[in-house]
């Protein structure tokens, strides 16, 4: 059973670990919800009360071992509880996304063959029973949200917490056969089954073993120093493997309270009241922030707008330096002594900027009364008042004033003052939004993974931070580049097989283990660093035969805070041409502040001076396009602006929001030939699907704008051979 | 002890989905009402069960919200009488109808913009406060005690209507579809018997309609409370309701299940007028 790096006593699955920390942490908090505005907690102990009353009840409901267990909902600790008793009795949880419409959610039912399904609320238990039909195999739904449930027939409905009481009420006659289950899980016991977003065709279930989710989370909580006391708050969809491994992976390891927040849209609310010590979000969020902040901003008064500014400028270049988080210092309360050298320092900080201004100021007073016009003369050369001392004191002393003034409170109002770790990851992140953060003092970092890596494959070490790379492989993974440029990892998370799938199982993961991502990417060879350029399909050569890469050029759009999402065409053809979706909170912020009335987004998006804002930020695009050596093909020549939001439930973006880029083209095949036949504008017709899975129609008329390109400032390297 | 608790009432008969529709809640006898020279209501009758979704509908101008007003106390009818739980109503306040168990919303929004939503539906628990003002102000003992068990069935509010992101922002910064769910939470925490809404859906886009209809069923499911609402959207009204009455030019025109008022002529011409020849 032992396998090879797992001694008889490591715990190998996770009912296992959760008997451990029960023992090592019992009357530590292990989950929190906000419920009725107040935060409820449940320590270790009365959680693993709670999973195993659980489990005991799913045991009398028939639970069989290997049987499939949805799970869609928010994330609430019954949802987790219910996954972790699923594994007690050797089921395999299977999460879901809980905005997927009845389709999709049939498809992953039936593909599973889901006997059971744990839904979080009366929304999904109705999806539930409308695709009933198409997934034959589901026998018993559950629902830990009873509002609204009352008219039901519950002949095979069940809620959850009766369930507990079931199973509290036969635990006799049950626990044995419990325990037998729990006992015989091993390393290669599947933990959790994750279905794949897939930009391309049906989604895939990744079947992750009890080794690939335990030994990944050890190698990451050992990679950033992760105990027992981190606070995290669980708001990403509970179906993306980033939630599983850090929601119930790394908690489960570590030890560390799971904070689930009220509803989703008291996200921020919930994320400043707990203050994270360690967090993770993809850039989307960190953007959103970002916007609100410098909304926020522009309505404030002239004197803090000023002080903003001069200490937002500041910290761009002492941010790095003077304001990240020491490395782990131990996590007590600070001593005395110390407390008394923090006030030692912040006195002896003030009174020499104190002394140092009386001193300027009285010297300074008798030298303009005896000499008035060399003085004059003189302070103009000299420059700063406080040049006394060296300059690396006066940032230092600057810095700790714009962290009392600026940067503490408003890492206080955006929930991140206590931030120790934070990771982006999903998508390529702007420089300007990843450098605002850094500045602030706040350790955000960037990895880079997927679903059949158990997530981590590189991530960036403390100190090696950087916003255009991925960082270094990961404890334990080996990481080579193909020959095509195709980046491939290889490491103890990768994924035991695509369920029912061997075909695609075979064409990602070779005999030895080697997992091809589908991105391209190349290490730099001065840091040993892993860069991203894009998927690899998606890179291709252009009609002349210059290099393609549209996700680059679609990330450099998206870093204007205006441009939400943008999708960039240009594979064999002679121009590059792209969609452009502007973004409802930036421009129509933009819009008020400019006395531009519009009744819609339609109208809104159709705006000539938006179109002109949006010109203006493609060609700025182009002007840096035209500095790269490889891509300075790329120029955006053409564009329109979309008079719809590019959404999942349309097909167009997967539920993790990734452009599916051959949908959108042939979708939108009339606008793309528009974009390439030199028309000024193009009548359309869209469906629509509206949350309900309704669907409309909307019906617009486009106007295709030029943009400047510019001369490649480098040769190109095809014209020169 | 039990002899002190009034049994359940018997419910008289049960709805397709399976909801009891109980013994007469209020009965109106022969109501007019006059303001001066204007009639605004004349010789209505009209009764209201417990447990239903009773709707008023008419065009405008037919005397629906004074009908309301009849109800809720705040009007005295200039004749006919109001039954209330079997025993004539004698004319009173309207707090002292309010503590009989009726609650409210307005047709026009009517919170006290200046505060959070918390507190304004902390104000719909008025009727059930019972510490005095003094030990209210001095916060001992069972003044605690019982700001704490309001602010308890004040968070249940809020969580059934989901407005928990919206707990702490005054009210005045809401957007109207908000306002109007913060309305119905402080008629909700006087925990009535009998619900009075005021056009809940007016001015409304569909969504927003179909959530605050999805809320009006479901407070009437989990709380088995009695509802009577105006509204013009005669799709909501014929989805909603268990009953409809049909006023117009302050007569009553039609009265009974949707399907059969929806089919009769005299509603058919009211609506859509008919050509006097």
């Amino acid at each position: 059973m032992a396998a090879p790096g797992a001694s008889a006593h490591d715990p190998c699955s996770i009912p296992a670990l959760l008997a451990r920390n029960v023992a090592l942490y019992g009357d530590r908090p292990a989950y929190r919800e906000k419920e009725f505005g107040i935060w409820q907690a449940w320590t270790w102990a009365e959680a693993a009360d709670e999973i195993r009353a659980m489990a005991l009840g799913f045991l009398a409901l028939g639970m069989a071992r290997g049987d499939h267990v949805a799970v869609i909902g928010r994330n609430r600790p019954a949802h987790y509880w219910a996954m972790v008793a699923a594994q007690m009795c050797g089921a395999v949880p299977v999460p879901l996304y809980q905005d997927a419409v009845a389709e999709e959610m049939a498809y992953v039912l039936d593909h599973c063959g889901a006997r059971f399904v744990v839904c979080g609320d009366q929304e999904q238990v109705d999806k539930v029973i409308e695709i009933r039909d198409r997934a034959p195999g589901v026998e018993h739904v559950l629902y830990n949200d009873k509002r609204g449930m009352r008219k039901y027939d519950h002949s095979h409905l069940n809620w959850l917490h009766d369930i507990g009481d079931e199973g509290r009420a036969a635990h006799r006659r049950l626990e044995p056969e419990l325990d037998a289950r729990i006992a015989e899980q091993t390393w290669d016991t599947t933990c959790v089954m994750l279905y794949t977003s897939g930009t391309t065709g049906k989604p895939k279930g990744v079947v992750l073993s009890n080794r690939n989710i335990i030994e990944t989370a050890k190698a990451s909580v050992a990679f950033d120093h992760l105990g027992q006391d981190e606070e995290v708050l669980a708001y990403l969809p509970m179906a993306w493997v980033g939630d599983f491994i850090f929601s119930i992976g790394q908690a489960m390891v570590a030890g560390f309270c799971v904070n689930c927040p009220e509803s989703p849209d008291t996200m921020m609310t919930d994320l400043r009241e707990i203050g994270p010590t360690y967090f993770f979000a993809p850039p989307r969020i960190f953007e959103t922030m970002l916007t609100s902040v410098m909304i926020r901003m522009e309505d404030a008064g002239d004197l803090k707008h000023a002080l903003f500014r001069h200490f937002m400028d500041f910290a761009k270049g002492t941010g790095e330096r003077f304001g990240m988080p020491r490395y782990r210092r131990k996590q007590s309360r600070p001593t005395l002594r110390r407390r008394v050298r923090w006030v030692y320092r912040y006195a002896m900080g003030i009174g020499f900027a104190i002394e140092t201004l009386a001193e300027n100021a009285v010297r300074g007073f008798f030298v303009r009364l005896r000499h008035p016009l060399e003085a004059r003369k003189h302070y103009q050369a000299r420059g700063p008042l406080l040049n006394l001392y060296p300059k690396p004191l006066r940032d230092y002393f600057d810095y700790r004033t714009g962290e009392v003034l600026i940067y503490g409170p408003l890492k206080n109002t955006l929930g991140l003052s206590r931030i120790r770790v934070a990771y982006t990851a999903g998508e390529a992140i702007g420089p300007e939004i990843f450098d605002f953060y850094r500045s602030l003092g706040i350790n955000l970092k960037q990895l880079y993974g997927q679903t059949e890596a158990s997530v981590f494959i590189t991530q960036q070490p403390d100190g090696q931070v950087r916003s255009d790379t991925v960082g270094v492989p990961s404890p334990g993974v080996e990481v080579k580049i193909g020959e095509s440029g195709e980046v491939f990892y290889r490491s103890p998370g990768t994924f035991v097989e695509y369920y029912k799938n061997p075909e695609s199982t075979a064409s990602t993961k070779d005999a030895e283990g080697w997992v091809a991502t589908g991105d391209a990417g190349f290490f730099e060879e001065a840091s040993g660093h892993l860069r991203i350029i894009d998927r690899a399909k998606d890179v291709g050569r252009m009609a002349d035969g210059a290099l393609f890469a549209p996700k680059y050029v679609e990330n450099k759009l998206k870093f204007f805070p205006d441009i939400l999402e943008a999708v960039v065409f240009g594979a064999g053809r002679e121009m590059c041409t792209a969609f452009i979706n502007i973004d409802l909170t930036a421009v129509g912020n933009w819009a008020e502040r400019n006395n531009i009335a519009y009744a819609s987004y339609q109208e809104l998006a159709g705006h000539p001076r938006v179109l002109e804002t949006i010109k203006s930020h493609v060609e700025e695009v182009n002007r840096s396009l035209a500095g790269d050596e490889m891509l300075s093909g790329c120029q955006v020549r053409r564009f329109l602006v979309l008079h719809k939001e590019l959404d999942a439930d349309d097909g167009e973006l997967t539920r993790t929001r990734k452009v599916r880029r051959r949908i959108i083209e042939e979708k939108f095949a009339d606008l793309v030939a528009a974009l390439y036949d030199g028309s000024a504008e193009k009548y359309t017709e869209t469906e629509v699907t509206y949350e309900d899975g309704r669907k409309g129609r909307i019906r617009a008329t486009l106007k295709i704008r030029d943009a400047r390109s510019f001369p490649a400032e480098f040769p190109r390297k095809v014209a020169a051979e | 002890m039990n002899r002190m608790v009034p049994p359940p009432p018997t419910p008289s008969h049960v709805t397709e989905d399976g909801r009891a529709i109980g013994p007469v809640l209020m009965e109106l006898r022969n109501i007019t009402l006059r303001f001066g020279g204007v009639v605004a209501i004349k010789d209505i009758s009209f009764d209201i069960r417990e447990g239903e979704i009773r709707a008023i509908i008419g065009p405008n101008g037919a005397g629906k919200s004074s009908m309301l007003n009849v109800i809720s106390g705040f009007y005295r009818p200039t004749e006919g009488e109001v039954w209330f739980e079997g025993a004539r109503r004698p004319p009173m306040r309207p707090y002292k109808v309010a503590r009989q168990g009726i609650a409210r919303t307005f047709q026009n929004i009517a919170l006290f913009s200046g505060m959070s939503t918390l507190d304004n539906i902390m104000t719909g628990r008025i009727t059930r406060m019972r510490s005095s003002l003094l030990s209210q102000a001095l916060w001992w003992g069972p003044a605690e005690r019982e700001e704490s068990a309001h602010r308890e069935a004040v968070e249940k509010i809020i969580d059934f209507l989901e407005i928990q992101h919206i707990r702490k922002t005054p009210v005045g910064r809401l957007p109207y579809g908000l306002q109007k769910r913060v309305e119905l939470g402080r008629a909700l925490a006087a925990e009535p018997r009998l619900l009075l809404l005021d056009e809940p859906m007016a001015g409304m886009n569909v969504e927003e309609k179909e959530d605050m209809s999805r809320f009006i069923l479901d407070v009437n499911d989990e709380f088995g409370t009695t509802i009577v609402l105006i509204e013009h959207d005669m799709g909501v009204v014929m989805d909603l309701s268990d009953r409809v009455v049909v006023m117009d030019y302050g007569r009553k025109i039609g009265d009974g299940p949707p399907e059969e008022v929806r089919a009769s002529k005299d509603v058919i011409d009211a609506y859509l007028g008919v050509a006097h020849d």
